[in-house]
């Protein structure tokens, strides 16, 4: 989608978002991108979502200089998913959102230097193995009469306060996720996330990487969901360049995102079980995803880490086995699918455990921007294969899977039908994939026009967006990702206040959340 | 007597000699000759703790997935004795280092690592242990684990292959065999020990100028606490 902003100055800004969202219905906060534009200034740039009508809308206004600090009005009392995005662009580029309450780094250390998505960011490579100091408050920004910033200090917990902190150590957090959770006897009071851990600066390291080079870290955020991130990255260049792909292309990565969507959910259902105590449905889970680690193998040659698709095409053709292993393997699966419930997911414990625990109704997912099937399980019809479609995912025949339970077992059905969506999908085209080529050729040096541009996919555990703003060059001004987890770790707050502790775990596991995907 | 050659099963002795590091250490201890029967307590006691190495449970990224694969069914390391994956690094032998260190995470790698008790090992798994890796231009990753740690097995890869975790791990087992445990890490605390406190293998690592053995301790106690302490201590008295 090529973005035409709507530009709102500071004065105006709260109320015309207010507007957005009351009377034309942009009730989804898909991004916030914060940005260095250079003599602009810094500012943000918000994507909004109509979950009625799907039509998508981007704003963009420019951070007011006072008293030397940069300041916008916060949206988190309209959009609450808000909350986590306006840290984060707080922590890389030292924006403070007037009005939200909680204003601390997010996934930096407190004692980190500078803001390191500035341009004048100069990186150091020093580091201590001193323990980080953490206060105990946030600071809530305002304006007062005579428009000086002041600031206020709100209590993350009391003294009296029974504070646990999860992580990031912890074999059921998927990850070095941190949750600091407040308790009250068993029942959680409040679950501050800390994020970071595997912060590794993916988008600042994009801005001096030519577009070929770029491709390679995206692989390695959810690496569960390797084919997905880079079709979004793809996508978006070849957008962009106005690239037209022949349809062999198009056929071919509609059928490797649906094996990877395969890879990634029969993992999620091993590691879930596996979280509750089953260990068995964990290997069973495990044993049959080396089947389509297989399929893949044999194409692009990596288990893991795949490196198949390129600006213009794929790295090279498929396996000349690639259709018969695929349908050999469709063949297989379905059955054991079948045997995932047996053993696990129609278990008495396993609906005790998962049944009522986690709960979040259909206003607060939309609120909350919890895309993927944690949204699809309290019924938001949200897939982007469906509202937005790419690729081949328009002509195919498929059924978005919603439920209404809005809990945690609704949240694993979720993902077990989809795997048999995505086996219908790979059905629907396997016989089919046309002659052609596998590559469009392109030039050596890869310019992009100047512009901004934002693409996403359906991730296996949400929306998988690239946002880029290109001046030209051959390396992007700036490149952002919506990473699916971050909404969804935001979300994890709400949906456990006066839960019992226990129950974070299976929230947690039911949520599939991969860690380097959110800190990226 | 001659150190035994180690046996592995499955792996022929031929085929670990060009691994040189290894054979210094062989060599070492033959230099002072071995006694006939620590000797063989030694290697049974080594058969014993390398076929039964416990890693902890710290994956913070992809290599953990293969990680978790070499654990299933296809590749099964209980064939070798590495199943047991502990949580708490109390109980573990090795942090199996899977994934990038970020400079957040470094305190929390560092205190992990002195937790565990003696004797203990590290493996650095896949190209961001090792060296940064693909994040290596970043100003957040830390350019190989071995600034903080030292460590004792390098898995290359991006993610290394299940198959090279376990060739990795074979490596440590032969480390493991030919220590030295009666006299080497089973032995009479000595003078220095007793006074600084601190084990023999982080002795021999400051004699050797190695300062990661060295366990990061807290000084800087706020005074309010231990005022606070006191006074519970007197009300307790």
């Amino acid at each position: 989608m090529k973005l035409e902003f709507l530009s709102f100055d500071f004065e105006k800004f709260a109320k015309e978002m207010q507007n957005l969202k009351d009377k034309k219905g942009f009730d989804f906060l898909v991004t916030i991108v914060g940005e260095d534009f250079g003599e602009e200034g810094l500012g943000c740039v918000y994507i909004l979502e109509n979950t009625n009508t799907h039509e998508r809308t981007s704003v963009k206004t420019i951070a007011k200089v006072v008293d030397g600090e940069n300041v916008i009005p916060t949206v988190v009392n309209l959009w609450k998913g808000a909350d986590l995005l306006e840290r984060e662009v707080f922590d890389f580029l030292g924006i403070k959102f007037l009005g939200h309450p909680d204003m601390r780094r997010l996934f930096l250390r407190n004692d980190f230097k500078g803001f390191p998505l500035r341009k004048d960011f100069q990186a150091t490579n020093e580091y201590t193995l001193d323990d980080d100091v953490e206060p105990d408050y946030g600071l809530e920004y305002s304006l007062d009469r005579d428009g000086h910033l002041q600031q206020k200090e709100n209590r993350l917990f009391t003294s009296d306060d029974y504070v646990v902190n999860i992580g990031p150590q912890h074999p059921s957090t998927h990850g070095v996720l941190r949750l600091q959770t407040v308790l009250n006897g068993e029942t959680v009071k409040r679950v501050y996330p800390h994020l970071g851990y595997i912060h590794r600066g993916i988008e600042k390291m994009w801005e001096s990487m030519t577009y070929p080079q770029t491709l390679a870290l995206t692989d390695r955020l959810n690496y569960l969901c390797a084919m997905q991130q880079r079709h979004a990255l793809v996508g978006v260049i070849e957008e962009a360049m106005e690239v037209e792909l022949t349809d062999r292309i198009h056929y071919i990565r509609t059928i490797m995102d649906e094996l990877q969507r395969l890879d990634s959910h029969l993992l999620f259902t091993s590691c879930c079980a596996q979280d509750l105590g089953a260990l068995t449905a964990f290997l069973y889970g495990m044993r049959d995803r080396e089947h389509v680690l297989n399929v893949m193998e044999e194409t692009t040659g990596g288990r893991l880490i795949q490196n198949y698709y390129r600006i213009g095409g794929l790295q090279d053709d498929i396996d000349p086995n690639f259709v018969k292993n695929v349908k050999e393997l469709c063949k297989y699966l379905r059955p054991m699918i079948k045997e995932y419930m047996d053993v696990f997911g129609d278990n008495i414990i396993t609906h005790n455990r998962l049944e009522n625990v986690g709960p979040m109704s259909l206003a607060d997912c939309i609120n909350y921007g919890v895309t993927g099937p944690a949204g699809r399980a309290s019924g938001w019809k949200n897939d982007v294969r469906k509202n937005h479609p790419y690729d081949m995912y328009d002509k195919v025949d498929f059924e978005q899977v919603t439920f209404d339970t809005c809990d945690s077992m609704g949240r694993y059905l979720v993902h077990i039908n989809e795997m048999y969506q995505s086996l219908n999908i790979i059905e629907q085209l396997i016989d089919n994939i046309p002659e052609g080529d596998f590559y469009v050729k392109q030039k050596p040096i890869i310019k992009v026009p100047e512009g901004q541009w934002y693409f996403s996919v359906e991730g296996a555990a949400g929306e998988f967006g690239v946002y880029l703003d290109s001046k030209g060059d051959k390396s992007p001004y700036r490149m952002k990702m919506r990473p699916m987890g971050l909404s969804l770790v935001g979300a994890l707050d709400p949906m456990l206040r006066g839960q019992k502790i226990a129950d974070l775990v299976t929230t947690g596991a039911a949520i599939d959340i991969v860690i380097p995907d959110i800190d990226r | 007597m001659e150190v035994r050659k180690p046996k592995i099963k499955a792996i022929p002795y031929d085929e670990f000699k060009d691994n040189e590091s290894l054979e210094k250490i062989v060599d070492e201890l033959h230099e002072g000759g071995v006694n006939v029967v620590t000797g063989n307590l030694d290697s049974l006691i080594n058969w014993g703790r390398s076929n039964s190495l416990w890693s902890l449970t710290f994956a913070t990224s992809c290599c953990g997935i293969e990680f978790m694969a070499c654990g299933c069914s296809r590749y099964d390391f209980s064939r070798f004795g590495f199943e047991v994956t502990r949580n708490s690094p109390r109980q573990a032998d090795l942090i199996m280092c899977a994934g990038t260190i970020t400079h957040k995470m470094a305190p929390a790698l560092k205190r992990l690592y002195d937790e565990m008790a003696e004797p203990k090992y590290v493996v650095a798994v896949g190209g961001c242990a090792i060296s940064g890796g693909p994040f290596k231009g970043s100003y957040h990753v830390v350019k190989g684990i071995e600034e903080i740690v030292p460590v004792d097995v390098f898995i290359p890869g991006c993610p290394p292959r299940p198959e090279a975790i376990l060739y990795g791990m074979m490596q440590l087992q032969r480390k493991v065999k030919v220590e030295k445990f009666f006299g080497g890490a089973n032995h009479k605390q000595s003078k220095a020990e007793r006074e600084l406190g601190v084990s023999n293998a982080e002795l021999v690592a400051r004699r050797l100028g190695d300062h990661r053995r060295e366990t990061i301790v807290v000084t800087d106690v706020p005074q309010e606490f231990v005022e606070e302490l006191k006074e519970n201590k007197e009300e307790q008295a």
